[in-house]
């Protein structure tokens, strides 16, 4: 059972667990998907990519701000069947940029490569998702 | 074979990225990615870490798709280092890239590297001519900065991070009058307390929400470059001119001057002053001998002096009850069991956080921060001080004496407008700070960041914040609207605060006492009250094992069938939110050991509508939830 108390201006109420088990009916607003002052996700509804999504870490504002942006944006825009295999050279680029700070971009250790590189053999089902969402994005 | 790879590098990489949205914490996209990289869900779910983040305004979210995505770039690094026959290419590479570097006149490629980026970004940068001087014959500071920023705090390291993302090859130049590179202030009263290095003042280092290691500067020296080179390094960078003060603006010609006298032109101008901590006028009357036992506290500075001070006296009075003042007597509070140290808390409200929580809610969380072991003494007006033998005395209007041999003072933020009168800027009557509109500008070319703005906020009036995330939020968005964006404040910032192992709250808009609250909190049980579940937990500092321990420190365990108590007063108020109502709107919450809400809160203060029942709005919250 709920309690209420008022202590001045201020309103106290206890609620058991099972007085909140019943569904709201406080309404909200619903949210305007193309809300134009509202923060966006990495990718914006015109389907450009967001730089300034802090999902980015910062990535595009760095020193190899650059290089990350030439080959993220030859990534997303990519129409080659192996998405991104034509961005080759870019990210060759970023990386080279990267390995200039190393305490930037610090390489990871040795156990979390490993799982990186088994990670990566997993290729072709990946691919295969990748290409789904591909169709969606 | 290595096309191939590369290719799934990328896959990788903007699959990752893409299942996040800006403000990821708790959704179910995120979920996924953690299943995929072996982080336990736990880690994501925890408590917003605004201050371990880059200034993305989400801490946890761009930290984590850092670590993310350098993980997956690292794994790219690595296949691409394992192909051996690439090799001799990737060092000719390197050596062309550094040549390219000292080539001044590389303009034009970085034209078309731009050109190759983005389709939809006009570049709007200001590529200056590069001149073509040697290096060492360039003045320290350039004469000329496309962006400008004054300060060097969170706000401006916001802004610069956001300049540099949406224009390509942004200029940036940072005038501190810090002498450190930017970092986040938070810390400093908060978890390098914590730290079991013995070195942490000089390493600076603390443990994030998820366990991770970092320093409180937002990126380490190479990551900014050199000022002098700012004017023609390829691809443009942050450069950062510390120790110096600008003293004189000059609007019309888009001017400032240095305190050395150094002239530097801009185009767009933030400024980002922040502000100086108050002193008490009893205190500014007292002699030298009581100013040399003071600390003002802000910066790094002053957190290895009082550090330093905390070894080696007996007895430490902070004066204030606010954030601040609160968080550094839990602070040095945990060092009264281990030292001896006496720590004693003053401040002329009834209770912790009095201008901020409801008064039933302040007066608890006096109580536990008593049991952190400070001597906290409310209804504290400081009447004068002087030094007496070897030893402090404060004496409070109500004839008490206090003996102490150090006093901290935390009593607010005095925002740093010096520059308003050769500016012309308008200085807010009311707030304090340069009075800007709700796009942050106050003139054509000059915006104004984190504690020093006053703005408009279209949803709840006029306002100036002092909080770290409200730097992060305001210094991005002035950085937006340098490059064009011409947003106004939407975005609400938050805040967050942790009082010993009971009390930890996250807040977003308007929380001030003396507005009408509603609270909504979950009953207790024997078994959930915040002391047994601290017991339980084995742990007496929240704050220690960060988030992870917050969420179970305060767990209630949902299925158990423990009979509901009656709430005793001063041991009710576990956990629950806090609505703060003006004009019968919620314009504040207050989410009371419940974490992972802030998206429920901020869109609730967004729609701004009228709620007949805020027990159903409760609901929302699942206060009974972890």
């Amino acid at each position: 059972m709920s309690y209420c108390r008022e202590e001045g201006k201020d309103r106290i109420i206890f609620v058991t667990k099972e007085d909140h088990e019943t569904p709201s009916s406080a309404e909200l607003v619903a949210d305007d998907p193309n809300d134009p002052y509202e923060d966006q996700g990495l990718i914006l509804p015109n389907g450009d990519i967001n730089w300034n999504c802090p999902c980015l870490g910062g990535m595009a504002s760095g020193p190899c701000g650059e290089q990350f942006k030439s080959a993220f944006s030859c990534f997303h825009y990519s129409t080659e069947e192996i998405k991104g295999s034509d961005c080759v050279d870019q990210f060759r680029a970023m990386q080279e940029c990267m390995q200039k700070y190393p305490d930037l971009y610090p390489q990871e250790d040795d156990e979390e490569r490993e799982n990186q590189s088994k990670d990566l053999e997993t290729t072709p089902a990946e691919a295969a998702v990748a290409k789904e969402e591909k169709g969606s994005s | 074979m290595f096309r191939c790879r590369v290719a799934a590098v990328a896959e990788k990489l903007v699959r990752s990225l893409r299942s996040l949205t800006p403000r990821p914490r708790g959704r179910a996209a995120a979920g996924n990615l953690l299943q995929r990289w072996n982080v336990p869900l736990k880690l994501q779910m925890s408590r917003q870490m605004a201050s371990s983040g880059a200034p993305g305004g989400k801490g946890d979210s761009s930290v984590f798709v850092l670590i993310v995505g350098l993980s997956t770039l690292g794994a790219g690094a690595y296949v691409y280092k394992t192909l051996k026959e690439d090799k001799e290419r990737f060092n000719d590479r390197i050596e062309a890239m550094a040549m390219k570097s000292q080539d001044v006149k590389s303009t034009s490629e970085m034209g078309a590297a731009s050109q190759a980026t983005t389709a939809e970004q006009g570049l709007t940068t200001a590529e200056q001519g590069a001149p073509e001087t040697d290096p060492s014959a360039r003045p320290e500071c350039p004469s000329h900065a496309p962006f400008l920023l004054i300060g060097g705090g969170t706000a401006a390291f916001a802004a610069a991070r956001s300049i540099r993302a949406r224009d390509p090859g942004a200029r940036v130049l940072i005038v501190s009058e810090d002498p450190d590179l930017p970092y986040m202030r938070p810390p400093l009263s908060k978890e390098l307390w914590f730290s079991e290095d013995p070195n942490v003042t000089e390493t600076l280092r603390f443990k994030q929400w998820n366990g991770k290691e970092r320093s409180i500067y937002f990126q380490p020296p190479s990551f900014y470059v050199p000022a002098r080179d700012l004017p023609c390094i390829e691809n443009g960078g942050v450069a950062v001119l510390s120790s110096k003060k600008v003293v004189h603006m000059d609007v019309r010609g888009n001017v400032v001057k240095l305190d050395d006298g150094t002239q530097i032109s801009y185009d767009k101008c933030l400024i980002a002053t922040g502000g100086s901590p108050r002193n008490l006028p009893a205190i500014e009357r007292a002699g030298k001998d009581v100013q040399q036992r003071l600390t003002l506290f802000r910066k790094i500075e002053d957190f290895r002096a009082l550090e330093k001070i905390s070894r080696e006296v007996k007895s430490i009075t902070i004066i204030g009850g606010g954030f601040l003042g609160s968080e550094l007597a839990c602070a040095l509070g945990r060092k009264v069991q281990a030292t001896g140290l006496e720590v004693i808390q003053m401040f002329p409200e009834n209770g912790n956080m009095g201008k901020v929580l409801p008064e039933y809610l302040s007066n608890w969380t006096t109580d536990k921060v008593k049991r952190e072991g400070v001597n906290v003494m409310p209804n504290a007006v400081v009447k004068s001080v002087c030094v007496c033998g070897n030893r402090l005395i404060i004496k409070l209007k109500d004839g008490r004496k206090v003996e102490t041999d150090h006093i901290v003072a935390a009593v607010g933020l005095e925002p740093n407008v010096e520059l308003a009168k050769s500016a012309g800027l308008e200085v807010d009557s009311d707030f304090g700070g340069f009075r800007v509109n709700a796009e942050l500008q106050a003139r054509s070319n000059i915006w104004v960041a984190g504690d020093a703005a006053c703005f408009y906020d279209i949803k709840l009036g006029r306002r100036r914040v002092e909080h770290h995330d409200h730097a992060v939020v305001s210094g991005r968005l002035a950085g937006e609207n340098m490059t064009g964006a011409a947003k106004p404040y939407w975005h609400q910032s938050m805040f967050w605060s942790d009082l010993g192992p009971d009390v930890g709250y996250e807040a977003i808009g308007l929380v001030d006492s003396s507005l009408p609250t509603v609270g909504v909190f979950a009953k207790a049980t024997a078994k959930d009250t915040p002391k047994s579940a601290t017991e339980q937990s084995g742990t007496g500092i929240r704050s220690e094992s960060e988030t992870e321990a917050e969420a179970s420190e305060i767990t209630i365990s949902a299925s158990s069938p423990s009979t509901p108590q009656v709430p005793k007063q001063g041991e009710d108020y576990g956990k629950g939110v806090i609505f703060y109502i003006r004009d019968k709107v919620v314009v504040g919450i207050v989410l009371w050991n419940i974490f992972n809400r802030m998206p429920i809160a901020r869109k609730i203060i967004k729609d701004g509508e009228e709620h007949a029942d805020l027990n159903e709005v409760a609901k929302l919250f699942n206060i009974h939830e972890d």
